[in-house]
């Protein structure tokens, strides 16, 4: 029962952090700003929709004590590191190859990154 | 069972969302977070799917899949960037 409540408000707050990631990428002016909406929610929502998978699995192993359950809350538990180290170094290129083709930031006001460059 | 496709099917709505910016971006790199954000929900509705259709593998199948799209976004921001 209560498992059930935990796994709805993991769902409910990883599908809300998805879409407001991908309204960032809709809404947002320019390239920076989309990934750093993008990269920060889609990463934070998909952790919580792992995790209710996660609790799905803990729930189901407590009720019948199968090895494919505790298989797959490890192989989830993995997914989701490796999702988090991939999405923010990609997050990380992807900045700076836009800088360097010299998209500028659409409202900054200055830019250390071009100031300190070589 | 219902809560599960009802997530994934949230999911893949929100990918169609972000294939807009895909195909709208003005440039190269906004198309390249529409499919840094895709990727990520694959990954996502991907390990959501393995409970719906009691396959686990797919969990594992998950996994390879964002290491093999972090490769990719990484030779496109090099292409994009110049360094290649």
């Amino acid at each position: 029962m209560i498992l059930d409540i935990l796994i709805w408000a993991a769902l409910a707050v990883g599908l809300a952090f998805n879409a407001l990631g991908v309204a960032g990428i809709l809404r947002f002016p320019d390239v920076y700003t989309r990934l750093h909406a993008d990269t920060k929610c889609t990463t934070f929502g998909s952790i919580f929709t792992s995790a209710a998978i996660v609790l799905y699995a803990a729930g189901e192993y407590l009720k019948a004590p199968e090895g494919q359950y505790l298989t797959l809350a490890l192989h989830t538990v993995l997914a989701v590191v490796v999702l988090a180290f991939t999405n923010a170094t990609s997050a990380h290129a992807i900045a700076r190859a836009a800088h360097k083709r010299g998209h500028k930031p659409a409202q900054a006001v200055c830019d250390r990154l071009e100031e300190s460059a070589p | 069972m219902t809560r599960w496709i009802f997530t994934a099917l949230v999911l893949v709505a929100l990918m169609l969302l972000a294939m807009v910016r895909l195909f709208k971006g003005p440039t190269a790199a906004d198309r390249v977070v529409a499919l840094d954000a895709i990727n990520t929900l694959v990954v996502a509705a991907m390990i959501v799917l393995a409970v719906v259709f009691r396959q686990f593998i797919f969990v594992d199948v998950a996994i390879i899949y964002a290491l093999l799209a972090f490769v990719g976004t990484l030779y496109i921001a090099k292409y994009l960037g110049g360094e290649l």
